[in-house]
């Protein structure tokens, strides 16, 4: 029985943990100052993590806008339009996927989509799309908000194909075959028959994948720039909150209220992260049952 | 009742049905992607040498050696958090899934895992820092495995429970019939009938396990020699691929990329293998 | 005899498991044909294969022509979606779509494009209630939720949204087993009703029933049609010997 309370401590101790370690940056500044300051000084005192914050939301953002529309298409085409034989090597190239370390998508990330944004899309941008907000290119390399979005966006989407898909199976076939025995096509059919009935749970599982590319920290660090500035376009660098901690946290140790600076960053990402996925979950709870 | 294949419905239909297809085939081709730009630019630099020997003096810059110390230590880590982590994960899925199957208890348990699998291990990583300093601990292959247990308990727990829930029930009836008590039940019957899925779901959390590298970042430490000690600090193999691909010189970069490449084979390695094992083990459970 | 549907060499096959072999019948226009016989002989299937159901599982094989007016809808150019517009089929149980009482009826015809503007769709959703015998009871919450209807009521609107993409075949697969007695006759009072317009084909257990309904009889047996024939005849005077015995109610 008492071993059951473990989850619920360890949750408890996490965030307890980092609420005591983060007090003295808390009480010292004002939430204001600190979520919307943009100045990080941590020798001269300033410790404004807006820029992190929103260098956090867009790698997110870009991340989760370019893995939902394929990853979606996937799981509607495994659940409702694939053969047996289809969804059997689909399984083995998602699991795969999904255990490939994040190490390793940063590697490949350095590899291949920096220097794909460095030499294709941000020349391609500049002379098509530079007229658009956010599309500007103004940094001459390829370590990018875009970069580490598009490796955010094939690491996430496992997880949303596997959750979405999970959905999409909890809808009864009879409503289905009642769709398609008066003539519906299959996308008639689930357009209008199941997207109405699952849609609660697909966005709870995009926003379990949003969760998990918010927190997503040495795939992203490695592609992203870790300029800390707020960033202006997609083809900027920008310096996301988890960055933030992994790169500094060896030597903040001189510094006065910097570990707890960090560590409010880190109970920042947790806070977001454990209202996501509560959220999430008890979204996707209603439908598993 | 002839198909005209131009009607608006039908159109849509196969445009659906193809784009459909082009996003499978680019989700499976990213992955394609990944293995082939490791392997390609990973196999030139790996040599004998990189998996057999610790770094010599100079490694950093370009001089003779290689990465034992980090498999290892990787090794060492991934083991010791996924020991730990089933130490605890498969009472608590037992426990779950005996006495709490459809209690609200059971049910906050199992959000509370689903919350904690969803804490990403920077979190973890920055807590088992701060926890370490509290201690007065220094970063220690010990420091390492307890923040990686962390980080693989709810995997493997939620893993298990899945497995344990499939279990058929009338199994575990005919062996309560038996004048079994519910806690040699699971123990038992339980156990050698999940065996196959809870060797898939301690396979799953090794492979995160050993891939995780923001939370080892200040916990493990990194040292070039081998492990040898609980308390003293290890390398490990994610952070070996950062810190040299952090380095101006090509020849460490390169060897960053075998490292890397060393890694996904491990990672493969362990993800076939559980495929394998419960094909195998599945041979011997009744369904 | 004048038949809307034939079936020639059709065999079915479940993975390796043969679910109908050689079926040869014809189904005559605008009578009810009943298709009984014990549970597993593969009436089901046959009925399903009359609406190119059975392709929607995995791993099934057909073989074999049906050829509604001569066509056989297993033919490569056909459109499958025309296919189950001429061939309605009520399922076992009711299962209104998961939207309002209107939009169950109106859906086929909205994607089928058969009316022009909403005056339209709403006087064709009238007609098709009423000739399911529904609309008194519904006309007053047409935009409740179709789930709210009590289980007969359900039918009755599966009923409606069938002809209301205007078949010339419908399908009944067991269509009274889920339903309470009264509710039963109900289904059963419409389906006499409606037999001068459509060729009906039901698919039942009971016996009784049976002998309610058909004008023409399809007896099936372990996969194989045993018999076939006008129900008076094939009632009163059974050719083969299992068929007497199941008329009897020896299995």
């Amino acid at each position: 029985m008492v071993i059951t309370l473990l989850p619920l401590f360890l949750i408890s101790a996490v965030t307890i943990g980092l609420l005591l370690r983060s007090w003295p940056i808390l009480s010292a500044y004002s939430l204001k100052e600190l979520l919307f300051g943009s100045i990080w000084k941590p020798s001269q005192g300033l410790f404004g993590f807006w820029p992190f914050i929103v260098g956090t939301f867009w790698v997110t953002v870009v991340g989760v806008g370019l893995a939902v529309p394929p990853c979606l298409l996937v799981s509607i085409y495994l659940a409702e339009y694939a053969h047996a034989f289809t969804r059997s090597i689909a399984k083995p190239v998602l699991d795969l996927l999904a255990a490939i370390p994040p190490v390793v998508y940063g590697v490949w990330g350095l590899l291949a989509i920096v220097p794909f944004v460095e030499t294709f899309l941000a020349p391609f941008s500049k002379r098509w799309l530079a007229f658009l907000p956010f599309m500007a290119v103004n940094s001459p390399t390829g370590f990018s908000i875009l970069a580490g979005g598009i490796v955010l966006a094939v690491m996430i989407a496992p997880l949303v194909i596997s959750v979405v898909f999970e959905i999409f199976a909890t809808v009864p076939n009879d409503l289905r075959f009642a769709s398609l025995a008066i003539g519906a096509t299959r996308w008639e059919t689930i357009r209008r028959v199941v997207l109405p009935q699952v849609l609660p749970g697909i966005i709870a599982g995009i926003v379990l994948g949003a969760s998990r590319a918010f927190g997503e920290t040495i795939a992203v660090l490695m592609v992203v720039g870790n300029v800390p500035q707020v960033p202006g376009s997609l083809f900027d660098a920008a310096y996301p909150l988890p960055a933030l901690i992994a790169n500094n946290y060896g030597d903040m140790m001189s510094i006065p209220l910097y570990d707890a600076a960090l560590l409010c960053a880190a109970l920042i990402l947790l806070g977001v992260i454990l209202i996501f996925n509560i959220a999430a979950t008890l979204v996707l709870k209603r439908f598993m049952k | 009742m002839l198909k005209n294949p131009w009607k608006r419905r039908h159109i849509i239909e196969s445009l659906v049905r193809i784009v459909m297809i082009l996003s499978f085939l680019a989700v499976a081709g990213s992955l394609g992607l990944i293995l082939w730009t490791i392997i390609s630019r990973g196999l030139p630099a790996l040599t004998w040498e990189m998996v057999t020997q610790t770094p010599k003096g100079g490694f950093y810059m370009g001089k003779a050696g290689g990465v034992l110390n980090a498999i290892l230590g990787s090794l060492y880590l991934a083991s010791g958090g996924t020991l730990l982590a089933l130490l605890f994960s498969l009472p608590i899925a037992l426990y779950l899934q005996t006495y709490l199957e459809t209690s609200a208890w059971g049910r906050y348990v199992r959000l509370a895992l689903d919350v904690l699998w969803g804490i990403p291990s920077i979190v973890y990583g920055a807590f088992g820092f701060t926890l370490m300093i509290a201690l007065g601990l220094r970063a220690s292959l010990l420091a390492g495995i307890l923040v990686l247990a962390l980080v693989e308990l709810p995997i493997m727990t939620r893993a298990m429970d899945e497995v344990v829930r499939r279990m058929p029930r009338d199994l575990e009836q005919a062996a309560l019939a038996l004048g079994s008590t519910r806690l040699e039940v699971s123990l038992r019957v339980v156990t050698r009938q999940m065996l196959p899925g809870i060797v898939t779901a301690v396979l799953l959390a090794f492979g995160r396990g050993i891939g995780d590298a923001a939370s080892v970042l200040f916990t493990a430490g990194y040292t070039d020699r081998l492990p040898t000690s609980l308390l003293r600090p290890t390398a490990s193999l994610p952070l070996a691929v950062l810190f040299q691909l952090s380095t101006p010189y090509p020849e460490v970069r390169e060897r960053g990329y075998a490292s890397a490449l060393i890694l996904t084979i491990i990672v493969l390695l362990v993800s076939f293998g559980s495929r394998w094992i419960s094909a195998r083990l599945n041979k011997y459970t009744i369904r | 005899m004048n038949s809307h549907i034939q079936v020639r060499n059709l065999n079915v096959f479940y993975g390796k498991q043969q679910a109908l072999k050689e079926i040869n019948i014809e189904i005559p226009r605008q009578q009810i044909t009943v298709i009984m016989g014990p549970s597993g002989c593969g009436k089901t299937t046959l009925l399903k294969s009359l609406n190119r159901f059975l392709e929607l599982t995995d791993g099934t094989q057909i073989s074999g022509q049906v050829l509604v007016d001569g066509q056989d809808i297993y033919a490569s150019a056909v459109d499958v979606t025309e296919v189950r517009k001429r061939v309605g089929l009520l399922a076992q149980r009711p299962t209104p779509l998961p939207m309002s009482i209107y939009e169950n009826v109106s859906y086929g015809m909205y994607i089928h494009q058969m009316r022009k503007d909403k005056r339209e769709y709403k006087d064709a959703v009238r007609h098709y209630l009423e000739l399911a015998g529904l609309w008194e009871e519904v006309k007053k919450r047409m935009h409740d939720p179709a789930t709210s209807l009590s289980i007969g009521q359900q039918q009755r609107l599966c009923l409606a949204r069938g002809l209301a993409v205007e078949p010339e075949i419908i399908l009944g697969d067991e269509p009274t087993s889920a339903l309470d007695p009264i509710s039963s006759q109900h289904i059963e009072k419409k389906l006499l009703e409606l037999k001068s317009q459509y060729t009906t084909v039901v698919v039942t257990h009971t016996l009784r029933q049976a002998k309610r309904l058909a004008e023409h009889v399809i007896f099936m047996y372990l996969g194989e049609v045993v018999e076939a024939g006008p129900a008076q005849e094939v009632f009163n005077h059974p050719q083969q010997e299992r068929t007497r015995q199941y008329l009897e109610g020896l299995f």
